[in-house]
């Protein structure tokens, strides 16, 4: 326990009237990092768990490294490696990513809790890592600093932190890079870590010429061009399968994002809009990455169990919606999931009063 | 000057701001606001209208009736809207194109009529007139400040000048990028809204509990 006793040993010059008092937020938010806090509420009702929210985010972030591991392959694989070369090489390329994208947004996270006097959140140990994944590869550094920066700014500290946001943080960086930037994250050359290379993703040989550009195995394993973390739907899955079992995700949210999905591809397919399988779209693309990790986000989807189902549903049948019918954004995931993010409020009001109206006619016999 | 005329003429700057405070004209600050220069030429055209709107107004206020009263004063804004829209026509052609209909909608703008609703009705012409320049020059200010960052960062100009170096931008061989984004209006509010933020944080009895 010799890691307890530095951290207690520390402890009274951050506690108020040490030399270090004003760092408060960030002790707390490194000793709680370190040992689940043992303090406990002294009244009232309250439910013993040893599972806190730094750990639950901790199950999240393992539940995205087969997907961030296997972008590290495939990054070097597109660009003619493979083995260990392609992920060493890939490893190289994505760290720094990573690295500016938690220093920037940890940055921040921590100036304000010092300013406001809170506890550090935990969201964006996530949110950190979220962000580079679904992030071209060859994005400047500097342009996921600012996203980022813009993304804690004002998708969540505005709001008052994390737990108060309105939108998925790690989607509105990508859609700040989206809509500033377009060219940085669009087109056949920033899916590549080489400028000699260039190619276009499945989604946009999709959108011109109805086919998929690659085989449907080699789409849901993952080795076709896109951003990092979001390629493979296989690795996605056993992410999927992580959050599953130690139930920290909704299978509810999971399970109708993917039936929204196939069904608005089946209609396209149906009624001859597309000539490709409507399944496809479940395999390419962010739909698997947004479909797990973005739509489940426990704080902008719906609350309600009936919610969850309505907000899933409406989530992937406007991905494809807008990857069908919007030639200007062959990606509709990012913009179907901040959509139903602004929309899910909504819903639940409307599961809530519908719940209270029901019920309501039951007591009327009893009159 | 005294000092209460020149709180008329000073307030609308920071306490009593039309944008950040009183939350009027909103919208033109969103519009007109993606370069520099139409920016302060909108600035100009909205002050001399609540100036002038506000003095006659403040000159009528005994003779006109208060229930026509509002259509007294949509004819005399009409008129000086249109006198400024055929000035900007005939000294500066090229922003009038730019600014299209919003020089136009000035007359819609919330902040002329609030003044001479609010100010210029019960008071003496002077006064008005201070009243009238404070908040055209206060609405402006904002209109300035967001159009400064809105075409620095949007497009890499100021006035039209270039400030980014060409050879800074990726197609050149360099590593910047403008911000899209700041080309549209969304932006222009976010930026307002850090005005807000900011102006808040400086002014803690403007907080609202």
């Amino acid at each position: 326990m010799g890691l307890r006793k530095i951290v207690d040993n520390l402890k009274p010059t951050f506690s108020e009237g040490g030399k270090l008092s004003f760092l408060a937020s960030t002790f707390d938010a490194f000793e709680t990092f370190l040992f689940v806090p043992d303090t406990t509420t002294s009244t009232g009702a309250h439910i013993r768990d040893c599972n806190d929210m730094k750990r639950t985010m901790i199950v999240v972030v393992v539940a995205l490294l087969p997907a961030l591991l296997f972008g590290f392959y495939n990054t070097g694989y597109q660009v003619g490696m493979t083995g260990f070369d392609a992920f060493w090489f890939g490893l190289l390329k994505v760290l720094p990513i990573i690295v500016v994208s938690y220093v920037v947004g940890l940055a921040i996270e921590f100036g304000f809790a010092q300013a406001r006097g809170h506890e550090v959140n935990e969201g964006f140990l996530v949110t950190g890592l979220l962000i580079p994944m679904i992030m071209p590869v060859d994005i400047p550094l500097w342009m996921v600093a600012v996203a980022t920066a813009f993304a804690v700014v004002f998708g969540k500290e505005v709001f008052g932190g994390t737990g108060m946001n309105v939108f998925n943080p790690a989607l509105l960086a990508r859609a700040f890079v989206f809509f500033a930037y377009t060219p940085s994250i669009s087109g056949e050359k920033v899916w590549y870590a080489c400028d000699a290379v260039s190619g276009a993703t499945a989604l946009e040989h999709m959108a011109t010429d109805g086919t998929l550009g690659f085989s449907t195995m080699e789409a849901f394993l993952g080795f076709i061009p896109g951003c990092i973390g979001e390629t493979s739907t296989a690795a996605i899955l056993i992410g999927a399968a992580i959050l599953l079992f130690t139930g920290i995700a909704s299978w509810r949210t999971m399970l109708s994002v993917f039936a929204g999905g196939l069904a608005m591809g089946c209609l396209f397919q149906l009624t001859g809009v597309v000539s490709y399988p409507g399944w496809w779209h479940l395999v390419v693309g962010g739909f698997a990455f947004g479909a797990v990790f973005m739509a489940t986000d426990p704080v902008t989807s719906a609350q309600t169990d009936t919610g969850k189902y309505i907000v899933g549903l409406m989530t992937g049948a406007l991905a494809v919606l807008i990857r069908v019918v919007n030639p200007a954004y062959p990606e509709g995931m990012m913009l179907a999931v901040l959509f139903m993010n602004a929309l899910a409020p909504l819903v639940d009001y409307y599961v809530v009063e519908a719940n209270i109206r029901r019920r309501n006619k039951r007591l009327k016999p009893a009159k | 000057m005294s000092s209460k005329n020149f709180k008329y003429l000073a307030g609308p700057f920071s306490a009593n701001n039309p944008v950040i405070v009183q939350i009027l004209g909103i919208c033109s600050a969103l519009a007109v606001t993606v370069q520099l220069k139409p920016a302060i030429v909108m600035a100009l055209s909205v002050t001399v209208v609540t100036a002038f709107s506000n003095l006659v107004m403040s000159l009528l206020r005994g003779g006109v009736p208060a229930r026509i009263r509002i259509i007294v004063q949509l004819v005399v804004i009409a008129a000086l809207v249109i006198l400024v829209d055929q000035v900007l026509k005939a000294y500066v052609y090229e922003v009038s194109k730019q600014l299209s209909v919003y020089v136009g909608l000035i007359i819609t703008n919330c902040i002329v009529m609030g003044r001479i609703e609010a100010f210029a009705l019960a008071n003496k012409p002077w006064p008005a007139l201070l009243d009238g320049i404070g908040n055209g020059l206060g609405y402006g200010l904002i209109l300035v400040i967001v159009a400064f960052f809105r075409e620095l960062l949007g497009s890499g100009t100021l006035l039209g000048w270039r400030v980014i170096p060409e050879s800074w931008y990726m197609a050149e061989g360099g590593f910047y990028a403008n911000c899209g984004l700041m080309l549209f209006p969304p932006m222009a509010l976010i930026i307002v809204g850090c005005i807000i933020w900011v102006h808040r944080s400086r002014n803690k009895d403007l907080q609202e509990k």
